[in-house]
């Protein structure tokens, strides 16, 4: 074990804990820094999404987490142990982003299969009827569809009965139904005070099923806190509308409004409650046009937050400071 | 916990028909084309073997060749779909996931033994028990750098690649290892299947003569082998992984 993993064992025995991780690969022009010093600490019990956009160092992140990377610097330490140690007790259960199922087995001899390996299983019946899959248990593995893979991967993740469970993005392959089922499955699964930590891009799975949102973007964490305020700061809106002659300033000062830009005879209004501003904008400037309201989506939001140009660590740094300040204020 | 994974291990493989194609049901149509029209060739081409003793070693080398190479088949498969990852996240220790590899691969050839065992018998293949022993107990031996070449070209190539990869490598083998027809005991060919893992699998077949199959040149071929192919799969094996 490297030495990594020794300062990790320090830790106190009931947290998870990423510290300084750092992670590069080879990329034709030169290393890609996928990863840039992520501190993260998890309780037992906690509910955790990783959050953010298509390569910004979730699934890397979570890998090392897994020890199936080894980081080129800091460490993990999983309720006090390294991951390789974790693992091999069978604390944790994961959810993999990729990858088809073993071929030439049934949906519930894999199971089986997948439940011999440790300590203290759930039963193979209850992980079945928890994921959803006891109808197809007896169809082969090649034969099921994208959904149904989905589910039986799920099945193959709690019937480890784990004391940590990672996910990677575990609804992409459902649709709306299927993944109000499984988030049904994950909720009564947490409820059994498991530890879960799921990455997704989507903000509404992380508003709705975790109690707390880590923000990646760009290999960095931009903010990490309870879901309501990592909404409150991703999920902002603008109010855009035509007001010549009126001060920026002035309309800084509206309730709701974060900050105000001016383009020429355009104002846009960066709110954090776009209901709130909209009312008192009217009342204040009864002669505004053109009003458009629009919800920033997460990507556009992180890229406000992480600068357009390409991310440098000074940029992100800035942008974290800025971006945990204005969760602090309020 | 390792039995009930290795039971459904050899469940998959038994389901899996592409398998009994290759290492089993190939060798022995050969086995029956070839050997009825000279069953009655006592000394093939001056080896001093029988024509059906010297094809159904032959043709279960081959066979049991295939059987233990399969499994890198069934670990590139499972590396492109990504299970080798999810595997790696459960407490099966790659050592014992490497066991079951290895004895599951074992279960196939020893399967191929017996049904050309069978096949060689029916056709006038007449050996003492002890002969037959020590003949079972050369070839699984003989087998285990071939187990070593399964693991290791299973981290290398990709379930496409690894196909066409096993059918050429194999075939060489068999050629270069005398397993079609005798070598001679002179010139190039002959000095180099010295050399080749598969000449002394086949050379199994001496038993029937008295004496020690294996020369001592044999077994230092065979450990060497052994040794170069497994530092060969551990190496593929954690560059594979990322694993130091």
């Amino acid at each position: 074990m490297s030495i990594g993993s020794l300062e990790g064992s320090v830790a106190p025995s009931n947290e998870i804990q990423l510290s300084g991780l750092v992670k590069s690969f080879k990329g034709p022009d030169g290393p890609i820094r996928a990863v840039r010093g992520v501190n993260v600490q998890i309780a037992a019990g906690e509910t955790v999404a990783l959050l953010g956009p298509n390569g910004a160092g979730k699934s890397t992140t979570i890998d090392m987490l897994l020890g199936l990377l080894h980081p080129d610097e800091g460490s993990v330490s999983i309720f006090g142990r390294p991951p390789a140690q974790a693992v091999a007790a069978g604390a944790i259960g994961g959810m993999l982003q990729t990858g088809e199922l073993l071929r030439d087995l049934t949906v519930g001899e894999l199971i089986a299969m997948m439940a011999s390996l440790y300590p203290s299983p759930l039963d193979v019946e209850e992980a079945l009827e928890l994921s959803g899959v006891s109808e197809i248990s007896g169809q082969r593995t090649q034969k099921l569809s994208g959904g149904q893979t989905q589910r039986v991967r799920l099945a193959v993740a709690l019937v480890s009965n784990p004391q940590l469970l990672v996910l990677d993005e575990p609804t992409v392959a459902l649709d709306v139904e299927g993944r109000q089922a499984f988030w049904t499955t994950m909720r009564a699964f947490a409820a059994r005070g498991k530890t879960v930590l799921f990455a997704t891009h989507y903000l509404e799975e992380a508003d709705a099923y975790a109690d707390r949102a880590v923000l990646m973007a760009h290999g960095a964490i931009v903010a990490d806190g309870p879901t309501t305020q990592i909404r409150a700061m991703v999920g902002t809106r603008t109010i855009r509308a035509t007001l010549p002659g009126v001060e920026a300033q002035e309309l800084a000062a509206l309730p709701g409004v974060n900050s105000v830009d001016r383009r020429g005879e355009a104002v846009i209004l960066h709110c954090v409650d776009s209901d709130a501003a909209i009312r008192a904008l009217l009342a204040a400037q009864p002669h505004a046009l053109d009003i458009e309201i629009a919800a920033a989506g997460l990507e556009q939001a992180f890229l406000a937050l992480t600068g357009d140009g390409p991310p440098g660590g000074e940029d992100s740094q800035r942008s974290a400071d800025a971006f945990g300040r204005s969760g602090v204020d309020r | 916990m390792t039995l009930t994974y290795l039971r459904y291990e050899l469940l998959r493989t038994v389901r899996n028909r592409r398998f009994f194609l290759f290492s089993l049901g190939f060798p022995l149509v050969l086995f029956f084309a070839i050997v009825p029209p000279n069953r009655h060739v006592s000394d093939f081409q001056g080896s001093g073997i029988p024509f059906p003793l010297y094809y159904m070693v032959g043709m279960t080398a081959f066979g049991t060749m295939s059987a233990m190479i399969s499994c890198g088949g069934r670990i590139a498969a499972e590396r492109a779909v990504g299970w080798n990852r999810q595997l790696r996240i459960t407490p099966l220790s790659p050592r014992s996931y490497f066991r079951v590899k290895v004895i599951t691969a074992y279960m196939m050839a020893a399967l191929t033994m017996l049904a050309l065992y069978a096949a060689g018998a029916s056709l006038g293949v007449t050996l003492s028990g002890s002969q037959w022993l020590k003949m079972t107990g050369l070839i699984l031996l003989g087998l285990v750098p071939f187990a070593a070449l399964g693991v290791m070209l299973g981290h290398l190539l990709t379930p496409d690649s690894i196909g066409p990869a096993m059918g050429g490598g194999i075939s060489l083998l068999a050629l270069l290892g005398g397993i079609w027809f005798p070598l001679g005991h002179h010139g190039f060919l002959s000095e180099l299947a010295q050399f080749i893992p598969s000449y002394w699998l086949a050379q199994a077949s001496h038993v029937a003569l008295g004496g020690q199959p294996w020369s001592s040149k044999g077994w230092i071929v065979m450990i060497a082998w052994t040794v170069g192919l497994s530092a060969l799969a551990a190496r593929a094996y954690r560059r594979d992984t990322g694993r130091i």
